[in-house]
């Protein structure tokens, strides 16, 4: 997978899960993970929790509002887009594809 | 619940299931991987009992399945196979050579969920020289690229590459681009099985190799993006072992067309290791409990150069089936290593290949079929040693 590389994007454009991914709770590992071809990526944690609000009616800006409320006082910005900048440098995530 | 890793001596759980769903193929080709003698194997698992190892493996931990054999397509219900397994999560790969690939199959394919296909391409007839050029080949696989790129797949080609087609790696790399690949693996042969029986006939020269890998990054250079291009250097030509399965019982399991469970598809060839058949025995028990998957993991097993190798962590000592092939036996360094003693075996191949044309008397090409494989069976059961 090379370097993770910081791609930035529209903040407030829907995202998803980009085509040939899979995002799934694995039991196994106790964790979510992003399966592809041939590999797997563990999202233990947060990185978890961010990556299951990428559905492709949420904007980068729509998940931090909705996991604020939900953690309120919790500053989270920083590492929301930290980590949605680097899913989308590897590829994982996209800007919702036109229908 | 069980995770890995809380017992620090018991092994974590597999990730990648290989359902060698069958043996039988269309195709001969001379450098396969499996086994030479597989026709002396039990019937194949029926549908029932492989759906029971897809939902074994997959609550063992398995997030990738790789639907491959022989060809998988000559089985009639790789259909319900490949629903079932995504309906339990996994992601699906299915390793072809397209032939028997029609669209009504891969329409139900694509409903049942298959992820992903890859693509291979190979001399499918007995003119080897010919097969770049055989516009049957070629059609075949423009009308089978056509219909993965309909059902919106990857374009994924695999072409696996010796002496006889190495110098052609740039028009096989202009025929992946016009048929629309995003990603080639150009995997040069890795000498087991029938490719082991012909590896006098299909090693490459270090010439032919450095010209290929040329062409190859020039190739590269022009397409950039639009192509990803992974070239495969053949171990012979190597001076350390690759880590073989990523180590013994560590990442993998096969599971065979009769049901046998292997640490890798090689492995069944090892003397002295029986190995489970998931018709006896449950998925877990064979990966975690089973005498033959934990033959070699850990280091306890190993003698010297790797016992006490700075590197052992990293390769594992290398492949226990080639240095099994190569040196009697199967705990001795991957000669491939040229800190091993057997190391001249595998530079002394090399030596040959690099002579400009192959001696007169050189092993005549042993092609993979049936008949090739009971004359190999009954060969190894007359040099057998019965214990």
């Amino acid at each position: 997978m090379g370097q993770p590389q910081r791609i930035a994007f529209d903040h407030d454009a829907p995202i998803e899960i980009a085509k040939y991914y899979r995002f799934q709770w694995e039991p196994a590992q106790d964790c979510h993970v992003i399966l592809y071809p041939e590999g797997m990526v563990k999202l233990p944690g947060s990185s978890g929790e961010i990556m299951k609000r990428v559905d492709g009616t949420r904007s980068l800006n729509g998940i931090i509002t909705e996991l604020e409320q939900q953690f309120p006082g919790v500053d989270l910005r920083a590492d929301v887009v930290d980590f949605l900048e680097v899913a989308h440098g590897n590829g994982w995530i996209r800007p919702k594809a036109p229908r | 619940m069980e995770t890995a890793g809380s017992d620090p001596k018991r092994p974590g759980n597999p990730l990648w299931l290989l359902a060698e769903i069958t043996y039988k193929c269309p195709l001969h080709c001379v450098f396969c991987y499996n086994p030479t003698d597989y026709t002396s194997y039990g019937p194949e698992l029926n549908t029932d009992e492989w759906l029971k190892v897809l939902r074994e493996g997959r609550e063992l931990g398995c997030t990738q399945l790789g639907f491959s054999g022989g060809e998988p397509l000559m089985r009639d219900d790789l259909e319900v196979l490949i629903a079932e397994a995504r309906k339990l999560g996994y992601y699906t790969n299915l390793i072809t050579s397209g032939v028997g690939l029609t669209e009504k199959r891969i329409a139900a394919f694509k409903e049942g969920g298959l992820d992903h296909i890859q693509l291979s391409f190979q001399d499918s007839t007995r003119e080897m020289n010919d097969w770049l050029s055989s516009t049957k080949t070629f059609e075949l696989k423009k009308r089978v690229a056509e219909l993965i790129q309909q059902y919106d797949y990857p374009m994924v080609f695999n072409c696996v590459l010796h002496r006889h087609n190495i110098d052609h790696t740039q028009q096989i790399l202009e025929m992946a681009e016009q048929l629309g690949a995003e990603y080639v693996e150009l995997a040069n042969t890795q000498y087991y099985a029938w490719a082991f029986e012909n590896r006098d006939q299909l090693l490459p020269s270090r010439d032919q190799l450095q010209r290929a890998e040329e062409v190859t990054n020039k190739f590269r250079e022009r397409v950039g993006d639009k192509m990803k291009v992974y070239f495969v250097v053949p171990d012979y030509h190597s001076n350390r072992p690759k880590a073989c399965m990523n180590g013994w019982g560590s990442l993998f399991v096969t599971v065979t067309s009769d049901g046998v469970v292997l640490p890798c598809h090689e492995a069944r060839m090892l003397p002295g290791l029986t190995f489970p058949n998931v018709r006896e025995h449950d998925l877990k028990w064979i990966w975690y409990d089973s005498p033959g998957f934990n033959a070699y993991r850990g280091d306890a097993w190993m003698q010297e150069p790797c016992r006490t190798c700075p590197e052992k962590e990293k390769d594992f000592g290398g492949c226990r089936c080639q240095a099994y092939m190569l040196t009697g036996d199967a705990r001795n360094a991957d000669p491939v290593c040229d800190l091993s003693p057997f190391h001249h075996l595998i530079t002394e191949a090399v030596e040959k290949a690099d002579r400009p044309t192959l001696p007169p008397n050189v092993k005549p090409i042993v092609f993979r079929d049936d008949r090739n494989s009971r004359l190999l069976s009954a060969q190894k059961a007359d040099t057998t040693p019965v214990t």
